[in-house]
């Protein structure tokens, strides 16, 4: 027989907590309410007509492009070089900012022998750059050196060298020490520890977190054409503007385009890094030796 | 070399406490005694890879434990070690593994760069092929077995082209056979490059098979020192603490008829050398 003064003790405890949920659920409710009501009040047109047009204006932009006709797919060749453009933004972006990165995360790594001062120090300084969007980055650089590619490349790559740089430090904790202490016991120095010890251990998943970021560069790049920048960005907020239906159905057809072959190629590099001898090259090495 | 009161706490624990020994000319010392009585702690003070509490280890006249820096790690080049879970490079091939024994006399800038030279890849196979595992060479380290790893390893020593090997426990992961192909690579190490090799064994009957002199340590302390003939079993239960019932053949692991014959691990032909292309 259970204690009876725990059974009303637990009885109270439950109603309480109850209460409390049911209370929560009110305070969201009115908060969500009152914020519609405000933000309803506020806007120039209305939440529910606004939603009613979502899908005018895709529809306007596949009707302009209709109506081209076969002339449709030349607008979309000569945007090709701004695509080529933004795809640089991101490819520089990406091998400045990745190779800062391995440094950085080398410096920042607990168990590789680093001079414990110095780890924190990295640490923090990788938060900053990781703090700032690229956007806000982008803006101020772009004011202080001029609308151009490179104040774009510097703003995205910063931004990775903080994100690429915490998370090759987070691979390099995971490695194991005994390589490391073998060279050591060879007489080999830090750096030479680092390279053939450490890094064919994390080359893999660096490689494979590198064509991810480069995914999410290509974005990025192409998002920061709108303040200033050059490649997509910058054309597709000229033909939004000017109301160009056409080239901005081209350009997001591209955009969409390259970003999926993008995401679909570094899908297979990585998926045949995490496994490894899933190459086909790798395959007919191993088939060799 | 002289060890001198070589002593090493962990916090509040001695792991190694006040050993002296000297080593004269070239032997192959096996240090025995039960687990945690500090032979690893002993080699990896003498390596330097752990740095002492006090005492001093003496060569040529100087203390290699004051070593710092360029000289520290030409000692540690000059004194070869060769570790249990053999510390290889899993992911790089055999030939690099073995080619990494050369970092030391390299410049930090040509190694970053993974520029071997022709000289250090004659040498790396040389070795290979003296362990007769060359036909090896080109597969990845982690793809082969614990014994061919422990002979990798054994190769990496020797391209460091050592004053003296150090073995800490290199069979102890290894299968009988296994064990006997790579104690008889270190035994060849000593009588025909005349080295010194001291190597921390698990196994009464490994010493005294393969080893000149032994050492024995109990809970840090020496508590025998001679050749291994003078190792009786009445020695051996002092320096493993064990009962009157302890039995040497439980701890063996040599394969019973399997005599050894250290000069008689004649490296396998190399059929596959001049097939070998070298990747750059």
């Amino acid at each position: 027989m259970v204690d009876p003064h725990l059974h009303q003790t637990v009885v109270a405890l439950e109603r309480r907590r109850r209460l409390y949920s049911a209370l929560t659920i009110v305070v969201v409710a009115l908060i969500l309410v009152s914020g519609y009501a405000q933000a309803e009040s506020m806007n120039s047109g209305g939440f529910i007509q606004g939603l009613r047009k979502f899908f005018d204006y895709p529809q306007d932009i596949v009707a302009a492009a209709w109506d081209r006709g076969g002339e449709f797919f030349v607008i979309v060749w000569e945007f090709i070089p701004a695509l080529i453009d933004t795809l640089n933004i991101a490819a520089t972006a990406t091998l400045l900012g990745g190779a800062l990165a391995v440094v950085l995360a080398f410096l920042s790594t607990r168990n590789l022998d680093v001079w414990p001062p110095l780890i924190p120090v990295v640490r923090r300084s990788m938060d900053i750059m990781r703090t700032f969007p690229e956007l806000i980055l982008a803006l101020f650089l772009i004011f202080v050196l001029g609308a151009s590619s490179v104040p774009a490349m510097i703003a995205v790559a910063v931004h990775t060298v903080g994100a690429l740089g915490k998370l090759f430090s987070e691979v390099n904790e995971n490695v194991s020490r005994q390589p490391i202490e073998g060279l050591e016991a060879a007489g080999a120095n830090w750096m030479q520890r680092m390279r053939f010890a450490v890094l064919p251990q994390v080359l893999p998943n660096y490689t494979s977190y590198f064509l991810l970021r480069f995914e999410i560069n290509v974005r990025a790049s192409a998002i920061l054409g709108f303040v200033g920048a050059g490649g997509l960005g910058a054309e597709l907020r000229r033909s939004i503007g000017w109301g160009s239906g056409h080239e901005t159905a081209a350009l997001l057809l591209l955009l969409f385009v390259s970003i999926m072959i993008i995401d679909q190629t570094s899908a297979y590099l990585r998926r045949a890094l995490a496994g490894d001898g899933a190459l086909p090259w790798q395959r007919l090495k191993g088939a060799a030796a | 070399m002289r060890v001198e009161a070589l002593r090493k706490e962990f916090g509040s624990t001695v792991a190694v406490q006040d050993i002296s020994f000297t080593v004269d000319s070239p032997q192959m010392i096996g240090i025995i005694g039960r687990s945690g009585a500090g032979k690893s702690t002993l080699l990896r003070m003498i390596n330097h890879l752990t740095p002492a509490t006090s005492g001093r280890v003496m060569v040529d006249g100087r203390d290699i434990l004051t070593l710092k820096g360029r000289a520290r790690r030409d000692w540690q080049r000059d004194c070869a070690m060769i570790f249990q879970q053999f510390n290889l490079v899993p992911r790089l091939d055999v030939l690099t593994n073995v080619m990494l024994g050369r970092l030391n006399r390299h410049s930090t800038a040509a190694s970053l760069l993974k520029m071997f030279g022709a000289d250090d890849i004659a040498r790396a196979l040389h070795a290979l092929e003296r362990l007769g595992i060359v036909d090896q060479a080109l597969k990845r380290a982690e793809d082969l077995s614990g014994g061919q790893q422990q002979r990798v390893a054994i190769a990496r020593a020797l391209t460091q082209e050592p004053r003296m090997v150090l073995a800490d426990e290199p069979i102890a992961s290894l299968d009988p056979m296994s064990a006997q192909v790579v104690m008889d690579a270190l035994r060849q190490i000593h009588e025909r490059d005349g080295l010194t090799v001291i190597c921390n064994l698990h196994t009464l009957d490994t010493a005294r098979t393969y080893c000149d002199r032994v050492i024995g340590m109990r809970a840090g302390e020496m508590v025998f020192d001679g050749p291994a003939e003078a190792l009786t079993p009445e020695m051996a239960r002092e320096i493993y603490g064990a009962e009157q019932a302890f039995d040497e053949s439980l701890t063996s692991t040599s394969l019973p008829g399997a005599v050894p014959a250290p000069e008689a691990t004649a490296p396998q032909p190399a059929p596959a050398l001049q097939a070998v292309r070298v990747g750059t």
